[in-house]
């Protein structure tokens, strides 16, 4: 049971963040609480022109919360506004089972998390920071 | 002897399972588990005596009204409070504090004026504080807790002073364990000419308490953390106090006499009871305190005092563990955490093995900031936990530690 939560690629990028850290000066700076516990994230991204030329996060968190928001920024890395916004969508979309997470997805790690829905709120809040910040 | 296997066989949810684990139920801090005593005294109540209290003259309106009005005389005297009067049943702990914040604090604070709490506060007796400050123009400050997780009695001796017109604080902390030395504010205060609250959410489940001794004017505990049903708990106040308050709630059997345009109110403590009230819950509260009582508090205490030295010496056990409180004097839980594993992934993983604690911030938002942390895990036990389960615990924090640790 364990390992369909906590899954290779979940802990890898708990233990190894990508994209950690702020920018000075972003375009998009989002703080976020969950207020079940407490947990903090903090978003940050720069656009060029239309398109996510660079997006970091920081935070204190449990490994849901943390990898969910380093798989984030790989993933909207230099996507344009409407393309992240869709991404958002989809993955809040798979995190309530309304859609199905692609095989292939680096992001069908969190599949497990969806058994949970103590940790769905825990998967969600760095995209749902990018999301208030778009 | 306390015999704790003849209390667990009172608590038909211990035999449950969780996935093909036996039950560890350590989150009593958050609720307690009900004794068959107390599901028989519901089940009772609805089968055969229910009925709206007070005003009805049949047979089951008398046998109703008897067993809430026997709940509260079981109550106040599970509190040593000399006054039934005084004792007024409520939603809970977070009501009792609202209803004084409301009726006393609107019509009693004034700008300038102070309430002195401590920086250990549940929400639930700060948040009503900000409220009433908010209206008012009163000010809140708040007593230090000191690097052990103890009060510092030195500063309460400073804050409380003559613009101090209540002081309210935990009698025993829901994270760190520690034990206020609350008739010592309550002396303060006295001596400052305010009033003494105290939340007892926290201890009146766990130790003896004696209001008159104590020497509050409020105190505020909540029934299902000591064995009764959700939606009921206390707040029991000087009846002088209570008297010249203003209602809370207005409504049906608070009232004396209702013109259209104006009312008087009833006696206490229905004053402070509007509406109907949560009667079957009250019954069963009166059956926990009889529980309680028949088991005798001092007993209660011994036990979970031996548990709690022992949990918290077996946690210590564990390499790199941080442990919130101070060593001694404290309840019966234990709030840490581990370096490397987050509190939610503790407990997600405790929970694989059927074992219940907590994790979060406990709804003490500003003490986690004054510990330096967001969350922590609290294992918190109750009458019926015993060594075994705490070795249990024990047990799977190590292997949650290698689980998260295999990734590294």
């Amino acid at each position: 049971m364990m390992r369909e939560l906590y899954t290779q690629i979940i802990m890898d990028h708990y233990r190894r963040p990508r994209n950690r850290g702020e920018i000075e000066g972003s375009d998009i700076e989002e703080h976020l609480l969950n207020p079940l516990c407490g947990d903090e994230i903090s978003v940050y991204a720069v656009f060029d022109g239309d398109r996510v030329s660079d997006v970091k996060f920081t935070g204190r968190g449990c490994s849901i919360s943390q990898a969910s928001a380093s798989m984030m920024t790989e993933r909207l890395m230099g996507k344009s506004r409407g393309e992240a916004e869709a991404e958002v969508e989809s993955f809040k979309a798979m995190m309530v089972g309304e859609k199905e997470f692609p095989e292939t997805d680096d992001l069908a790690a969190l599949k497990g998390v969806v058994q949970y829905p103590s940790r769905i709120k825990c998967a969600t809040l760095s995209w749902t920071a990018f999301q208030n910040g778009l | 002897m306390y015999d704790v296997e003849k209390v667990r066989a009172n608590f038909p949810i211990l035999e449950r399972r969780v996935g093909d684990k036996k039950l560890v139920y350590l989150d009593n801090a958050a609720t307690s588990q009900k004794p068959r005593q107390v599901l028989d005294a519901l089940s009772e109540h609805y089968t055969e005596h229910n009925a709206n209290i007070h005003r009805g003259a049949h047979r089951l309106a008398e046998e109703a009204t008897a067993a809430y009005e026997g709940a509260r005389e079981k109550v106040a005297c599970f509190l040593n409070a000399a006054d039934a009067r005084g004792l007024i049943f409520t939603r809970g702990t977070t009501e009792s504090i609202n209803l004084v914040a409301h009726a006393w604090g609107r019509k009693n604070l004034r700008e300038g004026d102070e309430v002195v709490l401590t920086e250990a506060e549940h929400h639930s007796n700060l948040v009503p504080w900000q409220l009433a400050a908010r209206d008012t123009g009163a000010r809140l400050t708040f007593v230090p807790i000191r690097r052990d997780g103890t009060l510092d009695m030195e500063e309460a001796e400073r804050l409380i002073g003559p613009k101090t017109r209540l002081v309210a604080g935990i009698h025993a902390s829901n994270v760190l364990a520690t034990i206020n030395p609350v008739e010592r504010l309550a002396e303060l205060a006295h001596e400052a000419g305010a009033l003494m609250l105290v939340d007892g959410a926290q201890s009146a489940p766990h130790l003896p308490v004696n209001v008159e001794e104590l020497g509050c004017d409020f105190f505020a505990c909540s029934g299902h953390k000591m064995l009764g049903p959700t939606g009921v708990g206390v707040l029991w106040g000087r009846p002088q106090i209570l008297e010249e308050m203003d209602p809370f709630l207005g409504g049906g059997e608070m009232i004396r006499e209702v013109h259209l345009d104006h009312s008087t109110w009833n006696v206490l403590p229905y004053k402070f009871e509007a509406g109907t009230m949560n009667i079957a819950q009250a019954v069963g509260l009166g059956a926990a305190v009889d529980y309680l009582s028949e088991l005798g508090m001092e007993n209660v205490r011994k036990h979970e005092l031996r548990l709690g030295e022992y949990a918290y010496r077996r946690l210590s056990e564990i390499e790199g563990i941080t442990i919130y409180g101070p060593k001694e004097g404290r309840t019966g839980l234990v709030s840490f955490a581990l370096p490397d594993v987050h509190p939610h992934d503790i407990s997600q993983l405790l929970d694989e093995e059927g074992i219940a604690i907590r994790s979060g911030h406990h709804c003490t938002q500003p003490l986690m900031r004054r510990l330096g942390t967001v969350a922590t895990a609290r294992a918190s036990f109750y009458l019926y936990n015993t060594e075994a389960e705490v070795d249990r615990l024990v047990d799977a924090l190590v292997r949650a530690r290698e689980f998260f640790g295999a990734f590294a």
